[in-house]
C-alpha cells in the first residue's frame, strides 16, 4: 500500500510538480517532463519487474522486496526535498526525473515479491483469500494519496484560497515527506518476517534457478504461460482497473466538469465502500475457481461501461434539471495589468438548479485600450447537489466493484501458473506489461479517441472494451479453472 | 474445443500486425498534426513498447495454432 501511495502521489500532483520543476518556457525541462511521464510508467516498470524478479528468484523474496521498498520510499522522500527550478535551475528537473525512474523501477519489482511471498505462505484452499489482501493495496494506496492531498490542500490556512495557494507553492511537499514515516514502519515489519517457506526449501536443496530470465522467457513451457498470463488475464484486468479508477476520474473532472474537490471525494467514498470486495472475490475464487470470477468481472465491464459512463453524464447534465433563475449571480472584477493601460476582466457567473447543483462559469478576458479582442478563457465547474453527489458515488462504486471482481483473484491465478524457482520473474513481467502498458495507457488512449471522434463522448471506452474483449475470449478458450491447486510440488 | 483453440490462433497472429499498423498510422497522423518533440517522443515510446507485445501475441497465436494450449497438454 505504501509503495502504491508513493507512486500515485506523483501522478496526482503532476500539474503542481510540473510548475515547480518543468517550466514550459524551458524546452529541455519540458522534454524531461515528457520523459518523466511516459518513460517511467511504460518502460521502467516492466524493466523493474525483470531486474527485481531475477533477484527475487536468486536471492529470495524477503530481501528483494525490502530493497524495492527502500528505493521507493527513499525516492519519494527525496522528491519532497528537491529545490525548485528557480533555485537550482536545470538540475531540479533532472533530479526529479531520476527519482521518478527509481520509483517506477521499484514498483516493477515490488508487486511480484509481495505476491509470491504471500502466496507461498498460503494454504492451497485459501490462496485466493490470502493473496486478495495484496489486491486491496493499489486501491488503498490511491485512497490514501487522494485523502492526504485533499487534507493538505485545505489545512494550510483558514482561508481556502490561501491554503490552496500555499499548497501549490510548498505544501505539495508534505505528502512526499510523510512517506518516510510509513516506509519506516514497513521496513520494521518486513525485517521481522521470515523468508518464504517454499523458496527456503528450494534454496536448502540447491534447486533455485541460476538464470531465471532465461528459464522464464526462452523455455517454451514457461514462455507460453507468460503469454497466457498476459493476453488471457492481466491485459484485460489492467485496462479495467485503470478505466474504473483513473479514466473515470478524468472523465468526471474533464467531461462532466465536476469540481476538483468534489470529484476526489466521490472517489474516496466509492473506494472506501468497494475495497472489501477484493477480499470477497479473492476468497470466492477459492470455492469456484479463479477463471470464472475473472471472466465474470471482465464481462460485466465490457457490457456495463458505456451504460455507467452515460449515467455519469446524465447526472452532471443541467438539461435534465430546472434552473432557479432568481438565484443566479454575476460578479465582474476588473484588475489593471501592471505597466500597461489594459485591464483583466474576470466574470464569474453562478447558476443554481432545483436539485442543488451549482454551475460556476469563470470567464477571463483582457480589455485593451485599442479595443482589440482575444478569445476569452472560460472555465466551467459544476458542484453537484446532495442527490446527484450520492448517485455519482453509487455509479463509481459499481464501476470499482466490477474492478474488484476481475482483480481480486489475479495474484492467486498468476502464482499458480509458474514453478517456485522462477515464479517472481515469470509473474512480474506479464503483470506489469498488462497493468503498466495496456492499463497505464488507458486514460491517454481513451482521451485521444475523444479528440479524434468528437461526436461521441463515450468513444474513449472503445479502447478498454476491445482489449478486455480480446482478453476475455483468450481466457475462456485457453485458461483452465484452478482451485485448491498445490504450488508446493513443482 | 481444441480445434476452436487452434483456429483462433490464426486470429491472434493476424490481430498483432493489424494493431501495429493502426498504431503507426495514428502516430504519424498525430505527429503530422502537432510536430513537436514531445509528441514525437511519446509516440515513439508507444510504438517501441507495443512492438514486443505484438510479437508476443504472434508467438501466442503460433503456439495456439500448434496445439500447445490443447486440453491434453
Amino acid at each position: 500500500m505504501i509503495e502504491w501511495y508513493d507512486f500515485f502521489i506523483f501522478g496526482s500532483l503532476a500539474t503542481v510538480i510540473a510548475s515547480q520543476f518543468f517550466p514550459k518556457t524551458n524546452p529541455t525541462a519540458a522534454l524531461l517532463s515528457t520523459l518523466a511521464t511516459f518513460a517511467v510508467g511504460f518502460i521502467v516498470r516492466p524493466f523493474g519487474a525483470l531486474v527485481f524478479g531475477r533477484l527475487g528468484d536468486i536471492v529470495g523474496r524477503k530481501y528483494t522486496f525490502l530493497l524495492t521498498l527502500i528505493i521507493m520510499g527513499g525516492s519519494t522522500f527525496a522528491i519532497g526535498l528537491v529545490p525548485k527550478y528557480e533555485t537550482i535551475g536545470f538540475a531540479a528537473p533532472l533530479i526529479v526525473l531520476i527519482l521518478r525512474l527509481l520509483q517506477g523501477l521499484a514498483l516493477g519489482g515490488e508487486y511480484g515479491g509481495a505476491a509470491t511471498y504471500v502466496a507461498e505462505h498460503s494454504p492451497d484452499n485459501k490462496r485466493g483469500y490470502y493473496t486478495s489482501w495484496i489486491q486491496t493495496t493499489a486501491t488503498l494506496g490511491l485512497f490514501v494519496s487522494l485523502g492526504v492531498i485533499l487534507l493538505t490542500r485545505h489545512l494550510l490556512d483558514n482561508d481556502q484560497a490561501k491554503s490552496i495557494a500555499k499548497f501549490n507553492d510548498w505544501g505539495w511537499r508534505i505528502p512526499f515527506l510523510i512517506s518516510i514515516i510509513l516506509v519506516g514502519v514497513s521496513i520494521y515489519i518486513r525485517l521481522k518476517m521470515n523468508e518464504s517457506p517454499l523458496f527456503s526449501k528450494l534454496k536448502a536443496e540447491g534447486k533455485t534457478s541460476s538464470n531465471p530470465l532465461k528459464e522464464s522467457f526462452t523455455h517454451k513451457e514457461n514462455l507460453k504461460m507468460v503469454l497466457l498470463a498476459l493476453f488471457g488475464a492481466t491485459m484485460g484486468q489492467g485496462v479495467i482497473w485503470y478505466t474504473g479508477q483513473f479514466y473515470a476520474q478524468s472523465f468526471i473532472e474533464n467531461v462532466c466538469k465536476i469540481d476538483f474537490d468534489q470529484s476526489r471525494t466521490i472517489f474516496l467514498w466509492a473506494i472506501l465502500f468497494t475495497t472489501p470486495f477484493f477480499v470477497v472475490f479473492g476468497a470466492w475464487s477459492d470455492k469456484v475457481g479463479r477463471k470464472r470470477i475473472i471472466v465474470s468481472g471482465m464481462l460485466l465491464c465490457i457490457f456495463g461501461y458505456r451504460f455507467l459512463f452515460s449515467q455519469l453524464l446524465n447526472i452532471a447534465d443541467e438539461k435534465n434539471k430546472t434552473q432557479v433563475t432568481q438565484l443566479s449571480q454575476v460578479k465582474t472584477i476588473l484588475s489593471p495589468i501592471p505597466n500597461s493601460a489594459n485591464s483583466l476582466r474576470t466574470t464569474i457567473t453562478k447558476n443554481f438548479y432545483d436539485d442543488g447543483m451549482v454551475i460556476s462559469e469563470t470567464k477571463k478576458d483582457t480589455l485593451y485600450t485599442d479595443h482589440a479582442s482575444l478569445k476569452p478563457e472560460i472555465k466551467i465547474s459544476k458542484t453537484l447537489g446532495s442527490s446527484g453527489y450520492w448517485k455519482m458515488i453509487f455509479i463509481v462504486f459499481i464501476m470499482i466493484f466490477t474492478v474488484t471482481i476481475a482483480y481480486g483473484p489475479i495474484v492467486a491465478f498468476l502464482v499458480e501458473l509458474f514453478p517456485t524457482k522462477i515464479r517472481y520473474t515469470s509473474m512480474s513481467l506479464p503483470y506489469h506489461i498488462g497493468n503498466g502498458i495496456f492499463g497505464g495507457l488507458t486514460p491517454f488512449f481513451a482521451t485521444l479517441l475523444t479528440t479524434i471522434y468528437t461526436g461521441d463522448k463515450l468513444v474513449g471506452l472503445t479502447y478498454p472494451i476491445i482489449i478486455s474483449l480480446v482478453c476475455v475470449i483468450i481466457c475462456i478458450l485457453y485458461v483452465s479453472n484452478k482451485k485448491n491447486f498445490s504450488i508446493a510440488n513443482d | 474445443m481444441n480445434s476452436i483453440r487452434r483456429i483462433a490462433g490464426v486470429l491472434w497472429i493476424a490481430i498483432a500486425p493489424l494493431a501495429m499498423y493502426y498504431l503507426i498510422k495514428t502516430a504519424s497522423s498525430e505527429i503530422e498534426k502537432k510536430p513537436l518533440i514531445d509528441t514525437k517522443i511519446q509516440w515513439t515510446v508507444f510504438i517501441i513498447i507495443f512492438i514486443p507485445a505484438a510479437i508476443g501475441l504472434v508467438i501466442f497465436g503460433y503456439y495456439a495454432l500448434r496445439g500447445e494450449y490443447d486440453e491434453s497438454k
